[in-house]
């Protein structure tokens, strides 16, 4: 592996370049670029709260599509009703024959309530599931099985429901958020701007997180559950806890996506994606928030190069990079920068 | 009772039946090793794929009879592969282990997809399997009757073999305490290798069965291995009862629920079912003893 | 920053007015965006064959106004944001005339927003649900009155008064089936039954059982792809086959029919805007061609169609305009009258969708459909079914 480390003059001037860059990207890319990296952002804001259960917590969820798709389904929710001449329902609901506009529908017409419900709603869903799961012990490999499911039945049953939540075409057809105009000039850059702060603010709040007593007991519980009962603590609050900063952090991410893609959908919540997502941590290295930034950039810029030019090749290689970094690399490429133990 | 009621008691059974030949491995390497392998659902697949070749070669009657046994060995083999070479050498991380074998079920996915095409093959059935019988004014498929007989079977020589076979004794010795067999001399690793082989093949005898009423296409097994990733949940670890135990009360609320829900519907109450059940019996169905506490 | 901002304060003339209108060189650029991965990438990569095809045809005769036609074929992952983000790719970054493409709704509801952002076309070949009308999208693909109310109209024609509706789940079989339901209450007849499997579904034992129960004179199958095999499958091992119990389905083509053995679905009916079967020299031609590409034994679909003569109809469309400017180009193309395609003459109504006739087939042994009726006269399109949703009107 290669050491960077002789390279430490750069270190600490490197995350300060790094932001520079950043904050400055909106100035040099075009708009289409500058969305699409916003959108792998957006992503990146995910994976730090999968490094915070998985990679410290040793909670593996394949469930975190659910959570993403909580917090974008809030804000679709709003625009949606934002956006609707007064009287009227969304068509959607029209071409399926509903008459009234369901009553939990209702509140997201409130800016605040949305704001609120994106923050509120995957965090607390994450904590109600992750207790129901983990006080009666059940956890590793049964945990990650139960997400799995709870990933499949969440967008089996938004499909199903079409008549209020839009069905397998999801939502979309977005005009404004807030009362500004996603077409109108400059709120792609402000967007992107909100991104970064936000994945900012969540890497500083985790490294902080990961380091006090609460980041020490998470990894003292996922490396020996038992003996930290022994020791007097009981570790399930602490799990239940993680997993719902996860949940939020994800809830968050995907509010941020949906307004940069313009869509939410089930097809962005199920098995498949909800996996990805973990792909992208693997990858960049789960131990590391740098490195879960860094996969969920690489995996998405990748996949958008190889994919339309060689669809059937982007399978195979996905599935076999993800062998060997899970196999050979588990450190992912956060290890291979730092050399040793983060 | 109505129609519909026994018509669902009865397609709940052929269900829990697929159910449980798509589990039984996973819950027995589950129980051996602690590793789920997420491409045992390709091995269902596989099990298809080679039971649709077997029918190319020899139509007719005796074909489906001809393509259990070659399932079988085909996935065993596959299973085999990917034990030695991949999971082996995982068998102390279980997470890294699901991940690395869900890479393994998408190289898989998209190896069959190039070799057999996206769009499903048929398998078609002989004339005894595509009929049905009428009793108590219920239509009893005579395709679901076979699976149903088929997973009674292949039950039987599992118990059979666990029970009064030297292997049995061996696999039940490390599903007890790996260390304590390991140190009186058995090889673990030869124990592991085989059951897992088993297990795989038994999934490769369910994709047959799947392949007698639906297409077997490259991702046949996706839609069959969640409900079985919940029944090993719900079933306890590595025990063959409790696994048998609860792909039968899975299979049937699963049917039964169709009664009332649409099937979509149905998928998300058999999740909450299993999580409540878990708030009553998180040890499963079956719980086998160990003195182990960090499992 | 600065150019972003301006382009975007002058939207129309922008997308259309310096890059479009006036491609640089010898050549036009335009989008072609299907599912080339994912759970859809089967049926789409067959429509992009086909407009593939068109483009290669156009370019070997002299291309369009003079000009090649360059395409860039884009993978839309067989998910909505994906299709989004390519249109926008191809629209923004790579300045394409004109985007093919699209099979689900999901996909083109999703792309809607980017094409009415941007000022651009987007040409969509599948059957849908209707209720949209965008000036952005032209819709080759049947609306609901030129598909499945035509085969609603044949089923009470032969007698059949009760209905189940079984369908996968997703939006089109919904909104089909709640027009449909409409016409049929209206008519005076019975729905005995509706249910859906998720999509990719294949455990049809509940649906099968409150089939049998039911007892329809005839079912009505909008169930996609691989479901399709694992419902007659069970259906037959059920004892109910298509002889004794028809089933009508609106999303079985030649590719479905050819992949499920067609033993299993023998009998059966569908309705579709174009079957290969259709005589005409044209089409002769179109299968000729196709089959010489891409293989001789090569099903040719209702969609593959749509979507190659979708390529034809731009390129009349533009030389009519003399422009390649997408805005001119819609207009001109609701104007075309009647352009030769291999399903026949056809053109465009002025809410931008076809104007085609309907077919009802019945599957015979080889995969084929034998066409045993036909809707008499072109059906002029109509994106809102005035029954089902009343009041509401396409407005350009």
């Amino acid at each position: 592996m290669p050491d960077l480390s002789r390279f430490s003059p750069l270190k600490p001037v490197l995350p300060w370049l790094l932001l520079a860059l950043g904050i400055a990207a909106p100035f040099a890319l075009s708009s289409y670029d500058l969305n699409l990296l916003a959108r792998f952002m957006a992503m990146g804001i995910l994976a730090l709260g999968l490094v915070l259960i998985w990679g410290h917590g040793g909670i593996l969820s394949l469930g975190q599509g659910v959570f993403f798709g909580l917090g974008g389904y809030a804000i679709a929710l709003h625009m949606k009703l934002a956006d609707l001449p007064a009287g009227e329902l969304p068509d959607f609901m029209v071409w399926s024959g509903r008459e009234s506009l369901p009553f939990w529908w209702a509140p997201f017409s409130s800016p605040a309530f949305t704001l609120a419900a994106i923050v509120i709603v995957p965090t607390l869903a994450g904590a109600l599931f992750a207790w129901a799961v983990f006080h009666r012990r059940v956890g590793g490999t049964y945990f990650a099985l139960i997400t799995q499911a709870l990933s499949l039945a969440f967008a089996t049953l938004i499909i199903s429901r079409q008549d209020v939540t839009g069905g397998f075409n999801g939502l979309t057809d977005f005009y404004s958020i807030f009362g500004v105009g996603l077409a109108s000039p400059g709120t792609g850059s402000m967007l992107y701007w909100i991104t970064l702060t936000l994945l900012c603010g969540a890497f500083v709040a985790l490294r902080w997180l990961l380091a006090s007593r609460f980041g020490i007991l998470l990894r003292a519980a996922r490396d020996g559950e038992n003996r930290v009962r022994f020791l007097g603590y009981n570790p399930t609050p602490f799990k239940v806890a993680a997993f719902a900063i996860a949940a939020m952090l994800a809830g968050i991410g995907g509010a941020l996506f949906t307004l940069h893609a313009g869509v939410v959908s089930p097809a962005l919540i199920g098995v498949v994606p909800s996996i990805e997502m973990v792909v992208w941590v693997a990858i960049g290295g789960r131990y590391s928030l740098a490195g879960a930034i860094v996969g969920a950039l690489l995996v998405n810029l990748a996949r958008d190069a190889v994919s339309s030019a060689f669809p059937e090749l982007w399978l195979y290689l996905m599935g076999a990079l993800f062998i060997f970094v899970v196999t050979l690399l588990p450190r992912g490429l956060a290890g291979m920068v730092k050399g040793k133990a983060a | 009772m109505d129609a519909l009621f026994l018509n669902q008691l009865f397609n709940g059974a052929s269900l829990a039946s697929l159910y449980l030949l798509a589990a039984l491995g996973l819950a027995l390497s589950f129980g051996l090793m602690r590793v789920i392998n997420m491409a045992h659902g390709e091995m269902l697949m596989l099990g298809g794929y080679l039971a649709w070749m077997t029918l190319l070669v020899v139509p007719g009657a005796m074909g489906i009879i001809l393509a259990i046994p070659v399932a079988f060995i085909g996935a065993a083999a596959m299973g085999g592969f990917i034990q030695s070479t991949l999971i082996r050498h995982l068998s102390a991380r279980p997470l890294d282990t699901l991940l690395a074998t869900w890479g393994v079920s998408l190289i898989l996915q998209q190896g069959a997809r190039d070799l057999f095409g996206a769009i499903g093959v048929e398998v078609r059935a002989p004339e005894w399997l595509t009929g049905s019988f009428v009793a108590f004014g219920v239509t009893l498929p005579s395709a679901r009757l076979f699976i149903i007989a088929i997973a009674a079977l292949v039950l039987g020589a599992l118990a059979l073999l666990l029970l009064k076979t030297r292997i049995g004794l061996l696999v039940r010795a490390v599903n007890q305490d790996r260390m304590m067999a390991s140190a009186s001399g058995i090889d673990v690793k030869r124990v592991d290798f085989t059951i897992f082989c088993l297990g795989s093949g038994v999934a490769g005898l369910a994709g047959v069965m799947l392949a007698l009423l639906g297409p077997v296409t490259p991702n046949v097994g996706q839609s069959y291995i969640i409900p079985a990733f919940l029944v090993v949940v719900m079933g306890g670890l590595g025990s063959i009862v409790g696994t048998t135990a609860s792909a039968i009360i899975l299979g049937l609320f699963a049917a039964l629920a169709q009664i009332f829900v649409d099937v979509s519907v149905a998928q998300m109450l058999l999740l909450m079912f299993v999580i409540l059940f878990i708030q009553v019996r998180p040890q499963g169905v079956v719980a086998v003893k160990t003195r182990q506490l960090d499992a | 920053m600065l150019a972003t901002s301006a382009c975007a304060l002058a939207l129309a003339s922008c997308s259309g007015g310096d890059k479009a209108s006036a491609p640089a060189g010898d050549s036009v650029s335009v989008g072609v965006l299907q599912s080339l991965t994912g759970t859809m990438a089967i049926s789409e990569i067959t429509v992009k064959n086909a407009e593939m095809l068109a483009i290669e045809e156009i370019n070997a005769t002299g291309g369009v106004l003079g000009k090649q036609i360059n395409a860039l074929v884009e993978d839309g992952a067989s998910d909505p944001s994906t299709f989004a983000q390519k249109a926008s790719k191809l629209i923004e970054s790579d300045k394409v005339a004109t985007v093919f493409g699209g099979w689900t709704s999901a996909s083109r509801k999703a792309m809607l927003p980017v094409f009415e952002r941007t000022g651009n076309l987007l040409w969509y070949p599948v059957q849908f649900e209707g209720n949209e009308c965008s000036p952005n999208i032209i819709y080759s693909g049947a609306q609901p009155n030129q598909q499945a109310l035509p085969a609603l109209e044949w089923a009470v024609k032969q007698g059949y008064k009760s209905f189940f509706l079984v369908g996968s789940d997703y939006v089109y079989p919904r909104t089909a089936n709640l027009i449909l339901k409409k016409h049929i209450e209206k008519g005076g007849m019975q729905v005995l039954g509706e249910a859906y499997v998720p999509l990719g579904g294949t455990d049809f034992s509940g649906v099968i059982a409150k089939i049998a129960q039911a007892k329809p004179a005839i079912i009505i199958n909008t169930l996609n792809g691989d479901s399709n095999v694992a419902f007659f499958k069970q259906m037959q091992a059920a004892g109910i086959s298509p002889k004794t119990m028809p089933v009508m389905s609106f999303s079985i083509g030649e590719q479905e029919a050819q992949a499920m053995g067609a033993g299993l679905v023998e009998g059966s009916y569908a309705a579709w805007n174009y079957f290969q079967s259709l005589t005409g020299d044209a089409n002769a031609k179109f299968i000729a061609a196709y089959k010489a590409k891409f293989g001789k034994d090569a099903a040719i679909t209702d969609p593959m169609v749509h979507g190659y003569l979708d390529v034809y109809a731009w390129k009349a469309a533009v030389e009519k305009a003399k422009s390649f400017q997408p805005d001119a180009v819609r207009k001109a193309a609701a104007s075309l009258g009647g352009f030769a395609t291999p399903m026949g003459t056809v053109s465009f109504a002025a809410n931008q969708s076809l104007i085609q006739k309907a077919y009802i087939g019945k599957l015979k042994a080889d995969g084929q459909f034998e066409i045993i009726a036909d809707s008499g006269q072109d059906i002029v399109p109509e994106p809102y079914d005035q029954l089902a949703f009343p009041g509401k009107t396409c407005k350009l």
